[in-house]
């Protein structure tokens, strides 16, 4: 089901994973899990059973004390890890450890600024790399806050993707579109994370208020956690993103995530 | 005050105080912020809204606060001069009116009806609930509930104005996790809601806005050194948790090179323990960050995770301090010291005795450090305290750390 993407990485890896999901006609999907969940193995496995049921990609939870774009169940899964002693460096040795054990699609770090600035920009960008990540997404940093951040992910090829939310001006709009690298990263709603039971009616109208600025690769994300919804999501950009209603699952193990998980890959074929 | 209320050198146009400040929020808020720095520029301008301000600060708040003589503390102590500003005597009992009023009244300019505000001793949410009443705003006020434990006046005073105080059971459940909810609350609402913004910290343009507002209080205090005093003082104290206070009192003496500026942090159990809320003067802890915002000095573990703080006053224990502060304290402009609780609670004491009045337990800080410092100066020499609040909320608190029987 995946196009193999293993000698690729970064920006080049994310624009093959976007071109395999439209030879088939369909969305890629991009489930998030955060490192440490309820434990750091079950973390592990859930992602590595999620890649066995041929999800494209992955943005791989790193957690923070004070995840303010977070919903409850997010905050309440990192604050897990946290108690599980889950750092920056176990993050990026997760990552490490599933690219041995086989896990070949793109993964993106989801993670707040201050434990990127507390481990060192640089340091982090390169590590991340040599990990085998391919990109960054930082909830909490704007591109005009973004320079070195940027700098140092274009030094290595990793992918820089900025947010763009309903409230975003056509000036915002301009500005993130052409900042960032990867894809762009539509919040599809106004709030935290966190599984809704519909989609805003404005959904169609701010996906293409952003398609008119830019050919980029446009990824979902925020309140999908449905089938049917994924199916919608498809529908309307390249990509999108579940996290809370894996999350969720995750408390009942590998097993309940990779079965949502495939339920939701499902629904695009 | 229209003649003070621009900005002398920084912030910069992105929000800069040398190498803090700026805005590191989730995009949502990205517009919302844009539009709040061209609506407070607009008010400032606007001389109906500065005149509005002004009348009400005069008519209702209750400015110019007095500065007062501590006579008999300074006569003991048997150094320099000590003068308290008293903040204390504004409506509802602190300085924090003064910024509340000013951004209430932003919010009705921009036509924002729902307001939202963090608290953590509850000053600020008082402040909000009693500014929303006044203008007939919806108030929505966010409190960690460890706080609402320990400032249960204040909790009930922000329901009888008519408030919703939310209790946030997150993290360290104080005003950290506040401001996460009250930010979190306004990415979902950020439409039809104004976040009132309690101190001189989040993303540009708070620390300004919160600045501006603030700085009454040293443009009165300097003017009233000068007219009752003739001189200005040696040197300038003020506690600083965020630094609302703190900056509103040294931005008027910024220019004046002869004035010493002292900020002083919360020092806990002692800054040994770890367990204080002492940014700068522990650096194993305490170091640039970005929190809530702002990138400026923060409490944190290695891994770059917010440490939980403590202090005996609610509204000094947060993890980060106000971008001005670290860029005064880089550029050797203000000093930062601390006081411990127990300094802390001394002074509350020593105040209550020897001057009849009760400061807030924040302010005790700034008056603990008047207490070391004094001695140690001439007798005509001048300290101007600023005493931001008044301790009638910290009652319970007191009545816990020393007993009854005081």
């Amino acid at each position: 089901m995946n196009e193999p993407v293993t000698t690729l990485q970064g920006t080049a890896a994310l624009a093959a994973m976007f071109e395999g999901a439209k030879a088939h006609d369909r969305a890629a999907f991009l489930p998030y899990f955060p490192i440490g969940y309820p434990t750091y193995d079950d973390s592990l496995a859930a992602i590595e059973a999620m890649a066995a049921e041929g999800v494209d990609g992955f943005e791989i939870g790193i957690p923070f004390s004070d995840p303010l774009a977070d919903g409850p169940t997010i905050q309440a899964a990192t604050q897990v890890a946290l108690e599980n002693g889950i750092t920056v460096r176990r993050c990026l040795e997760a990552v490490r450890t599933l690219r041995a054990r086989g896990v070949r699609q793109p993964m993106l770090l989801m993670g707040y600024l201050n434990p990127i600035l507390a481990y060192g920009v640089e340091a982090y960008v390169r590590d991340a790399h040599a990990a085998g990540a391919d990109g960054l997404i930082v909830p909490d940093l704007p591109p005009e806050e973004a320079a070195q951040v940027k700098s140092a992910c274009e030094k290595v090829g990793l992918a820089l993707v900025f947010l763009l939310a309903p409230t975003s001006t056509e000036a915002r709009i301009k500005l993130v579109t052409a900042q960032a690298t990867g894809f762009v990263y539509l919040v599809s709603v106004m709030g935290t994370t966190g599984a809704r039971d519909h989609l805003p009616e404005t959904l169609p109208g701010f996906v293409a208020r952003v398609r008119a600025q830019t050919d980029k690769p446009l990824v979902l994300g925020f309140g999908i956690g449905r089938p049917e919804q994924a199916r919608q999501a498809g529908e309307l950009v390249d990509g999108f993103i579940v996290g809370s209603a894996l999350v969720r699952e995750g408390a009942h193990g590998a097993e309940a995530v990779r079965a949502l998980a495939a339920s939701l890959r499902r629904a695009l074929d | 005050m229209s003649d003070h209320s621009m900005p002398a050198q920084v912030p910069d146009a992105r929000g800069y105080y040398g190498e803090y400040g700026g805005r590191f929020v989730p995009e949502t808020l990205m517009p919302a912020l844009d539009e709040l720095t061209e609506s407070f520029q607009s008010a400032l301008a606007d001389p109906d809204f500065m005149g509005r301000y002004e009348h009400l600060q005069a008519t209702y708040v209750g400015r110019p606060t007095p500065i007062t003589y501590a006579a008999q503390l300074s006569k003991t102590l048997g150094g320099a001069q000590i003068y308290l500003k008293r903040e204390d005597l504004a409506h509802t009992g602190a300085h924090k009116i003064n910024n509340a009023l000013g951004q209430a009244l932003l919010a009705e300019r921009m036509g924002k009806r729902r307001v939202i505000a963090e608290t953590g001793a509850g000053q600020h949410g008082v402040a909000s609930a009693t500014a929303a009443a006044l203008l007939g705003l919806d108030c929505h006020v966010y409190m960690g509930s460890v706080d609402i434990a320990r400032q249960r006046p204040n909790v009930f005073r922000m329901k009888l104005l008519g408030a919703e105080v939310i209790p946030v059971e997150s993290g360290s459940k104080t005003l950290k996790d506040a401001i996460n909810e009250a930010i979190r609350d306004w990415v979902a609402n950020v439409e039809d809601t104004f976040y009132l913004l309690g101190s001189a910290l989040g993303p540009h343009p708070y620390p300004l806005i919160v600045r501006t507002f603030q700085s009454v209080i040293g443009i009165e205090a300097r003017q009233q050194m000068l007219d009752e005093v003739g001189q200005l003082p040696d040197v300038c104290i003020a506690c600083v948790g965020g630094g609302s206070n703190a900056i509103g009192l040294f931005h008027a003496f910024r220019d004046d090179d002869a004035v010493d500026l002292i900020g002083v942090e919360a020092g806990g159990l002692g800054i040994p323990s770890g367990e204080h809320a002492a940014r700068f003067a522990d650096p194993n802890l305490g170091r640039p960050g970005v929190l809530h915002g702002t990138r400026s000095f923060v409490l944190q573990d290695a891994d770059g995770q917010i440490r939980e703080t403590h202090s005996v006053s609610a509204g000094l224990d947060y993890a980060s301090v106000g971008p001005e502060h670290a860029y005064l304290r880089d550029m050797e402009r203000a000093f930062y010291t601390t006081a411990t609780d127990e300094e802390a609670l001394a002074a509350f004491q020593t105040l209550c005795r020897q001057e009849g009045i009760i400061p807030a337990l924040e302010s005790s800080h700034a008056v603990a450090e008047a207490i070391k410092r004094a001695p140690t100066m001439p007798k005509d020499a001048i300290i101007l305290v600023n005493l931001s609040g008044r301790g009638d909320k910290d009652l319970d608190t007191v009545i816990h750390e020393i007993g009854e029987d005081a």
